[in-house]
């Protein structure tokens, strides 16, 4: 059964620099770090002290509310610091790399024939289990949860993402296996949505055992939250896990191999980055080699991720866990005159959904758009511009109400379960009022989980 | 514009938490930020945001004002000269410059009086509470003495503006908390409080009072209307009533009534330019439109006397009634807030408009009152809407 979904609403936000598909060779990073903020909720639990040798999947830390999951180095080396914050909080846990890459090794595990419990182990034991997400409340998944389906989007439609028919082309055999592991873990469907306006890689049309849709339309198209809400909605009580199309295949390798290997492809993107292609390294990989000399200008916002979900680094951060690109902009810390490039300037400049800039009539342009939050913090006046790009059947700016006034019941009745804040990200760039609606509605989802679950 | 930037900086520390005027740091930078986008760059979530705020989308809401703002002082203008003459056939577009500015005199008081007041009161709960000014005033400010009757006296205008900033908003929290529509809130204290300068036939064309001539009132469309409903009607019949008051007329804004609101042809220039850049909703200005003519064709089949049989495109073009399903009830902050909700909210606020207005002896025009009225309902009607989508997911809920 293969059903295509519309969406008619959402909004592509057209920036310039996007990767060039090409791919780099393999990069040994001279150190990693995995940030057990990446997890969020997670309290981590040190396994490694400082100086000690570890290979890639030797756990360097586990939850210590579920000992289960547990969290790896994805290269081998030498734990050389541990970096704490506020209160002991662990920060980042770094590993230098020893010049090699050298696996633990684990049995190679065929998930047709093993049982989901041997398939459940194998990820845990090797920390791939740190791929899998879950809703509601967007947390690593719970392994004694039963998720009623698992969600899988082959593509990204968020500003200048990594293209996952480039990124996945050829890895069909371990695409596949993730995908077969996937399927133990849940007794209802793996859905894989496909992008219905372009056509997709061989990689993800031949996948076998899996339920395909697709999906049309401007972004969030391709986020798993509008997928999941098009194709068979949360309800509250359920949960569904998601993975995200290369970690797919990074779980496919490991049962394949025995190797925890974590390499992916990673698209430097961004109006301000030089040689914008695809670099192949491994989650969580120091990221100062890489930005040497690609950066143009000083005066940047280095992002891990997208611009509308991703993490801001310095020069000589890391990859994000989850992220599959960088994206350089501008830094928009200037004061810009008001009849000039402010706010009553032209704004030939200025991408907005509203039709306030002339831009709209530009539907070709793309823009080189920077930090600047264009006005001050305001509060709620205009009304139904976050309905134009939120395709879900939810009424936005009363759940984001009910979320910053902390109204549980609110929340429950108007669809927290079913939302993440990645969902929301694009109403909180198109919100002339300037509020942070993804930490709110974090904080909100922070809430129903002490309170409710 | 170097210098500017220079100066500001320069200026800042005096203003900031420490510095000699902190105190009067909202008015600092109020005006810094009108003169500049500031340098706030993003902290959490999306790191670029969108290009609109709320100081261009008011800003937008004045611009789509300024048609019937020029129109409503040249009217102003025309009515006094023709309150002076005591003669209604005076030329309209004869001695433009003239009429333009004896319209002048008596609109920019008013508009200055408006903002003054306003923005003074706004600055003072700015600085209370440690905010820069927000911007909701720019537009109300002018959206007041466009619903004023020229001959308004400006005291008056100052006490409406108040009452209305305090009591209908700043108690509230300010910009995008209030309940009732702020200018609607003053023309409605104005009208109760003093009725006598509100309505009736001697306050609409600036100087009538003065008339040397015996005889000449200077009463509206809709007072004339109003005066068939009672024993002694102005005119004989309908057919006097329309030749008096041609549709076009009333279409084009040419015949007395508040400053800016007697225009139906700027009002939908206004509207235009409010649905084009998104700022004002196109349902609710349409559902308004179409919730009139629906109570005015009701009327028309009930009949009887003359007003009830006025066809009902003429109450589209009378009184205020475009003005305010362009300007008043598309407020986003007191309209409905649900899509859906802003149909039926636009359909009630123009089916009591013409209600009000041709069945309640007490009131000449019911766009004000309707208005407002929606504005306390709409909090009901979103409610729900938001009913139905809790409805739908808990069905949803069932069936699984």
């Amino acid at each position: 059964m293969s059903n295509t979904v519309k969406l008619k609403k959402g909004l592509d936000i057209r920036l310039i620099g996007e990767a060039e598909k090409v791919a780099s060779e393999f990069i040994l990073p001279t150190s990693i770090s995995i940030k057990p903020g990446d997890f969020h909720g997670m309290t981590p639990k040190l396994t490694v002290k400082e100086g000690q040798e570890v290979k890639a999947g030797d756990v360097l830390f586990f939850n210590k509310h579920q000992t289960s999951v547990k969290c790896c180095s994805t290269i081998s080396g030498t734990v050389t610091k541990i970096i704490r914050g506020e209160k002991r909080r662990i920060l980042e846990v770094q590993v230098t790399s020893n010049g090699t890459q050298e696996f633990k090794t684990f049995n190679t595990v065929d998930p047709v024939s093993a049982t989901s419990e041997e398939v459940k182990n194998a990820l845990l034991e090797a920390g791939l289990w740190m791929f899998i997400k879950e809703r509601p409340i967007d947390l690593v998944a719970n392994p004694d949860h039963e998720p009623k389906a698992i969600f899988v989007s082959a593509f990204d439609s968020s500003p200048l993402a990594p293209d996952y028919d480039f990124v996945l082309h050829g890895d069909e055999n371990n695409f596949q296996t993730g995908l077969n592991a996937l399927k133990k873990l849940t007794a209802g469907n793996v859905y894989l949505t496909l992008n219905a306006d372009s056509p997709s890689d061989s990689v993800f049309t031949n996948a076998k055992g899996v339920e395909i849709n697709s999906i049309s339309g401007r972004h969030p198209g391709g986020n798993v939250g509008t997928q999941i809400h098009h194709i068979s909605p949360m309800n509250k009580g359920e949960y569904v896990w998601t993975v995200n199309a290369q970690d797919v295949a990074v779980i496919g390798r490991f049962l394949n191999t025995g190797k925890f290997d974590t390499t992916k492809l990673i698209a430097l993107t961004g109006s301000e980055a030089n040689h914008r292609k695809y670099y192949k390294m491994v989650v969580g990989a120091s990221l100062s080699s890489l930005l040497k000399g690609n950066i143009v200008g000083d005066n940047v916002r280095i992002i891990s991720g997208n611009v509308l979900t991703g993490d801001k680094i310095e020069a000589d951060g890391v990859l994000g866990f989850y992220h599959n690109q960088i994206t350089i902009i501008p830094e928009g810390n200037q004061y810009k005159f008001f009849l000039k490039d402010g706010w009553m300037g032209p704004g030939f400049d200025k991408f907005s959904n509203s039709r306030l800039f002339p831009t709209w009539m530009f539907p070709k342009k793309k823009f080189r758009l920077d930090t600047n939050t264009n006005g001050e913090e305001r509060a709620f006046v205009v009304t139904g511009e976050l309905d134009k790009v939120f395709p879900f059947d939810i009424l936005p700016m009363q759940l984001v109400k009910a979320a910053i006034t902390q109204d549980i019941d609110g929340m429950e009745n108007l669809g927290i379960y079913e939302v993440i804040p990645e969902d929301f990200a694009l109403c909180e760039y198109v919100c002339t009022t300037k509020i942070n609606i993804q930490s709110e509605i974090r904080e909100g989802l922070d809430l129903i989980q002490q309170e409710c679950m | 514009m170097k210098f500017l930037e220079n100066y500001l900086h320069k200026m800042e520390p005096h203003f900031v938490k420490g510095g000699k005027w902190e105190k009067w740091n909202p008015l600092f930078e109020t005006m810094a930020t009108f003169a500049y986008t500031p340098k706030l760059v993003t902290q959490k979530g999306a790191h670029i945001r969108d290009g609109v705020d709320l100081k261009r989308t008011m800003m937008t809401v004045i611009f789509a004002l300024i048609p019937c703002l020029i129109f409503g002082i040249y009217n102003t203008g025309h009515w006094s000269m023709v309150a002076s003459a005591g003669d209604r056939d005076l030329a309209y577009w004869a001695e433009m410059g003239p009429k333009f500015l004896i319209g002048l005199q008596s609109v920019l008081p008013i508009v200055v009086v408006s903002y003054a007041v306003g923005l003074g009161i706004e600055f003072l709960f700015g600085m209370l509470r440690g905010h820069s000014l927000h911007e909701g005033f720019l537009v109300s400010g002018m959206l007041i003495p466009l619903t004023m009757p020229a001959d308004c006296p400006l005291w008056m205008i100052g006490v409406s503006t108040a009452f209305a900033v305090i009591i209908g908003k700043e108690i509230f929290g300010g910009t995008g908390m209030n309940i009732l529509n702020v200018a609607l809130t003053a023309r409605a204290f104005a009208f109760f409080a003093y009725p006598t300068s509100m309505s009736g036939d001697k306050v609409w064309m600036a100087g009538v009072e003065n008339t040397k001539v015996d005889g000449f009132t200077g009463s509206t469309a809709l007072g004339d209307l109003a005066s068939f409903m009672s024993d002694k009607p102005v005119f004989s019949d309908l057919n006097a009533f329309t030749e008096s008051y041609s549709f076009m007329d009333a279409f084009m804004g040419m015949i007395p009534g508040s400053i800016g609101e007697t225009s139906t042809l700027m009002c939908l220039i206004g509207a235009a330019i409010l649905i084009l850049t998104g700022v004002g909703s196109l349902k609710v200005i349409v559902s308004f439109f179409t919730g009139g003519l629906v109570m005015g064709l009701l009327l028309n089949a009930i009949g009887g006397n003359a007003f009830l049989d006025l066809p009902a495109y003429y109450h589209l073009v009378l009184g205020g009634f475009a003005f305010g399903a362009v300007f008043m009830a598309t407020d986003p902050v007191t309209a409905a807030q649900t899509e859906t909700g802003k149909i039926y909210y636009g359909l009630f606020g123009g089916i009591l408009a013409i209600l009000i207005r041709v069945l309640n002896p007490a009131y000449p025009e019911g766009v004000m009152l309707a208005i407002l009225f929606m504005n306390v309902m709409a909090p009901i009607i979103d409610h729900y809407v938001v009913q139905g989508n809790i409805k739908r997911r808990l069905n949803r809920l069932k069936a699984a």
